[in-house]
């Protein structure tokens, strides 16, 4: 079976780790009470993850627009296709919503994004109380949204490889037997 | 009139006449920040009460006064848990030390709507001389007084313990502020 190109494996693959990453160490920084500097440091570098995952999500729709992925096998039901479109439809949207979300949230705080510590990143919004709330909520459930379409992602995959044998998730894995 | 009442009649006429003015702070428009680094990243507190009174008269700049004092629980972060870790004792121990101020010592012309002020800054129990220039304009029937002051933080204990580490908070801190006042 045709797999995906090299470059949507090594982004696909790049993006899902940096995504858990950034996901587990957002949910451990919220978790530290008070303030340390432990927590100031994780909550930079979540930005830093989470702006790089905007850039690479950015690359990854070009070469998505560019390049089409392998088809899928004959026998799989129309539906099938339909839900695994849309899936994946809606993961791309949460590749770019939830960086953005964060970012904007973290503008709303006041505190502007310093990538790297170096470099400043645009002030696109004023410090607004009433919006960080709003963006603080948004950006909680956009993420557990993700949460739960990556694990049927998961799922899924884990269903073409083990029960219908079908060469669909090797499509996707970065060395091939 | 005995001499000695005479003198002590003068005295009292020269000091009245070396005051200038008090005038009546507007705090609505006026304000205290503090901007500093954190991981390089530039944020800015606002402390919400404070109180100012300047003396002042353009015509006799050299007879004016300035007092701040600035309750130093009031420091707004944007955030109510992050607000309470700073009023703790690594930071400000507001409990102890309620009040940071600062009285101006000179204030000197420096030309054309600036002056030169000197003074002593106390936070934290910790009392530093401190000079930064001041621009004066006039605003209807108020005058408007703005400056910054960088301090660095660490000479007032600010951020103690593994706070004093300057590359997660950098140690220099701009207070920025605008008085707002007038007769």
């Amino acid at each position: 079976m045709q797999r995906y190109s090299s470059v949507a494996i090594a982004l696909h693959w790049l993006i899902a780790v940096l995504i858990i990453a950034t996901f587990t160490l957002g949910l451990v920084m919220t978790d530290i009470p008070g303030l340390t500097p432990t927590k100031l440091r994780y909550f930079s570098w979540h930005k830093w993850a989470g702006v790089t995952v905007l850039a690479l999500a950015a690359l990854r729709l070009l070469w998505r627009l560019r390049s089409r992925p392998p088809a899928y096998p004959a026998h799989m039901p129309a539906w099938q296709r339909t839900v695994a479109h849309s899936l994946h439809g809606l993961l791309y949207v949460l590749m770019f919503a939830v960086p953005l979300s964060g970012y904007f949230y973290s503008l709303a705080a006041g505190v502007p994004v310093v990538y790297f510590g170096l470099f400043p990143l645009p002030t696109l919004i004023e410090a607004d109380a009433a919006l960080k709330s709003t963006l603080g909520a948004l950006h909680y459930w956009l993420n557990m949204l993700l949460a739960a379409l990556v694990a049927i992602h998961v799922l899924a995959a884990f269903k073409h490889l083990l029960l219908d044998r079908d060469g669909v998730m090797q499509r996707m894995l970065p060395f091939s037997r | 009139m005995t001499p000695l009442r005479t003198l002590f009649a003068a005295a009292l006429f020269t000091a009245a006449a070396a005051h200038a003015a008090p005038l009546k702070t507007d705090l609505a428009k006026s304000s205290v920040s503090a901007t500093f680094k954190q991981m390089n990243v530039p944020v800015e507190a606002k402390f919400k009460t404070f109180s100012a009174q300047i003396d002042y008269d353009a015509a006799k700049p050299d007879a004016s006064k300035a007092a701040v004092d600035i309750n130093t629980a009031s420091m707004d972060l944007g955030d109510p848990e992050y607000n309470r870790e700073v009023a703790k004792k690594e930071w400000f121990n507001t409990a102890q030390f309620p009040k940071a101020t600062f009285v101006s010592t000179s204030i000197r012309p420096a030309g054309a709507d600036k002056l030169n002020v000197a003074g002593k800054l106390t936070i934290k129990g910790k009392t530093a001389d401190v000079s930064f220039p001041l621009t004066v304009k006039t605003a209807g029937k108020q005058q408007v007084f703005e400056g910054q002051l960088p301090i660095k933080r660490l000479a007032f204990n600010i951020g103690e313990g593994e706070w004093k580490d300057t590359s997660m908070v950098a140690d220099e801190v701009v207070i920025k502020f605008r008085v707002t006042a007038g007769q």
